[in-house]
């Protein structure tokens, strides 16, 4: 009598349990109805990067889009057209600081904000969600004209040249969203670690930072990583800030991808696009697999698809 | 326990001098940018939305609302941005939210692929989805010319407002299906159980438990794919193909093209405001009534 008559199941084991699931099934037309809607999501999702890597492989030397044949030529010609390896070359003089920095200062920062009073976390909270609400083309502008009128300012007050546009302006306007990012996702692993840890390596009398080094930070390992390969990727895939504050020579891929759509886009363009894609991808990878070997090795399941799922 | 954690924190804080010091540095960095990099560029704008343009483009000061009654005089960009972006969320969340209450309910044991397969997209360059519209979109050998070839219809997709409504709703989907799954996955389903015991029919169930359930990530999601629809440039500018501008387009063109800085940042800084109501309101209109915020954008 005191049992319940259907047992209480968390929400987290609620899914897929073989008895319950008739509970909310639809008629047949309406389980049909998810199945065929979630399968044309996926195919509109997957149609337009098919349609890329297929027409890198065109062995046409016309038009993109009319079919000649399989050849994997045009890889060749990008990966020799010295132009574009030295666009790929900037990609990564612009990312690979970028991720390095912006992780640093951003993990500082969310240990920071937890030692700071109500107002200051405010302030930064409020800081973060303008740059949340402002848009990504506005903040480019907005950066552009500080840099080209403070540079003008340098000029006239210090009789100097002036400074340029090039990879230092783009590095350093990037690196404010990177550092938003990994604060976002150090702060929100942060606040659902388990204080126990740290709370018996004091009660042992261990000092600050060997408890720092060996029970906080392998907790927020995880968002680390996840913080560094998505500024990383940010960065080396990034157009609009990237366009509005790179100089002379300091054109990056992205760069050289849209200027090829401008002018029409060639197979060359589909294997640099096809070959940037897979790069990408083996970035997620690399993500997947170091959290994996992460949550094994400390038992705790992080992946690099639950962060990204989560943290939006 | 609270004894341990004031333990914790004092021993943590160390001296008070030097912690505070430690403090200090561990959030300048982020300080300086937030101050350099957002503040002051914001700042900038707002200044140069009162001036005037110099003779040979860029900003002289003065004291006018000359460039927001401009704006006011040409609303085309705007209007078209706040049509897409209305049409876009409807768009991502017709989409996405069966895809995310199947996912959430019914995808059982391929439910982490099925993930993975929508992190993916929204992993790789933003720009090369885009332009792979339009090859699809091509008049002669995209779904256009195979139409023709097969009906003789002719139409056209590039360049138009649907274009960029598919380039939008393509690329911000994942946006708008992340947050919807996440509390979709949380729906206790003894509640769904309960409402049927009840008699309860399906749709009164799905419209008294599982839309409430699921209101907060509805509203996130609407409002992670809303902003940046709104501040849009890059789909507009492929799969406009320069004969559609929303927002962003006129932005680039009054700063770079016209070099009418003043123009651009009264353009600017009504569309910030306009995101800030915006978003805003919508939160509070959600969140009205309830005792504790239970949406946010962060």
């Amino acid at each position: 009598m005191t049992a319940p008559a259907v047992p209480v199941v968390g929400p987290r084991t609620a899914n897929g349990g073989a008895p319950r699931r008739a509970i909310d099934r639809g008629s047949g037309f309406v389980e049909r109805y998810f199945r065929i809607h979630t399968s044309l999501v996926y195919a509109f999702l997957y149609l337009p990067i098919v349609v890329v890597i297929v027409f890198a492989f065109n062995a046409t030397d016309t038009r993109v889009t009319l079919w000649r044949g399989f050849s994997p030529k045009w890889f060749g010609i990008a990966l020799n057209d010295p132009l574009v390896q030295k666009y790929v070359l900037n990609s990564f003089i612009v990312a690979i600081p970028n991720a390095i920095f912006a992780t640093l200062f951003g993990t500082m920062a969310a240990l920071g904000l937890q030692r700071v009073g109500k107002r200051v976390r405010l302030a930064f909270d409020a800081l973060t969600y303008v740059s949340v609400i402002v848009p990504e083309i506005v903040i480019a502008l907005a950066t552009l004209v500080l840099f080209a009128t403070s540079f003008d300012a340098i000029e006239a007050v210090f009789g100097v040249t002036r400074p340029g546009f090039g990879f230092h302006t783009i590095i350093a306007a990037h690196m404010l969203f990177n550092i938003s990012l990994v604060l976002l996702l150090v702060r929100a692993r942060l606040s659902t670690m388990d204080r126990t840890h740290v709370e018996a390596s004091y009660d042992l009398f261990a000092p600050p930072w060997p408890t720092f080094r060996q029970i906080t930070l392998p907790q927020l390992l995880p968002a680390i990583m996840a913080g560094f390969l998505l500024s990383f990727t940010f960065s080396f895939d990034d157009y609009v800030i990237t366009t509005f504050t790179s100089g002379p020579g300091s054109t990056t891929i992205p760069l050289y991808i849209f200027g090829a759509i401008k002018k029409g886009v060639t197979p060359e363009t589909n294997a640099v696009a096809t070959m940037m894609l897979a790069f990408t991808l083996a970035m997620l990878a690399v993500g997947q697999w170091l959290l994996g070997r992460q949550s094994r090795r400390r038992g705790g399941g992080a992946s690099m698809t639950g962060i990204i799922v989560e943290q939006t | 326990m609270t004894a341990a954690t004031a333990r914790g924190s004092r021993l943590a804080a160390g001296g008070r001098g030097r912690s505070a010091l430690l403090t200090s540095l561990l959030v300048f960095p982020a300080t300086l940018w937030y101050v350099a990099l957002l503040v002051a560029p914001l700042a900038i704008v707002v200044i140069f939305s009162f001036g005037t343009r110099a003779k040979n483009g860029g900003y002289a000061p003065a004291l006018t609302l000359d460039n927001y009654a401009d704006l006011l005089n040409r609303p085309e960009p705007f209007v078209n941005s706040l049509v897409m972006a209305t049409a876009g969320t409807v768009g991502c969340l017709l989409v996405g939210l069966p895809l995310a209450y199947y996912l959430a309910t019914r995808a059982g044991s391929r439910k982490n692929v099925l993930l993975l397969l929508l992190v993916i997209p929204f992993w790789t360059s933003f720009l090369i989805r885009t332009y792979a519209w339009l090859l699809i979109f091509n008049p002669d050998t995209g779904i256009p010319g195979i139409v023709k070839l097969l009906t003789g219809a002719e139409f056209r997709v590039r360049g138009t407002p649907i274009a960029v409504l598919v380039g939008l709703v393509y690329g911000y989907l994942p946006l708008m299906v992340f947050p919807l799954y996440v509390t979709l996955e949380r729906l206790d389903r003894t509640l769904l159980e309960a409402s049927k015991d009840l008699g309860a029919g399906r749709w009164a169930t799905f419209r008294q438990i599982t839309l409430p359930i699921a209101l907060p990530g509805l509203v996130t999601g609407s409002i992670l794919v809303f902003i940046p629809m709104m501040g849009e440039y890059v789909i507009p500018a492929i799969l406009g193909y320069g004969q559609f501008y929303m927002m962003g387009n006129a932005l680039v063109s009054s700063f770079l093209e016209a070099r009418n800085w003043p123009a651009g940042s009264a353009r600017a800084v009504g569309l910030i405001a306009v995101m800030l109501v915006t978003v805003t309101f919508y939160l509070w209109f959600v969140n009205r009534g309830r005792r504790t915020r239970e949406t946010s954008v962060l």
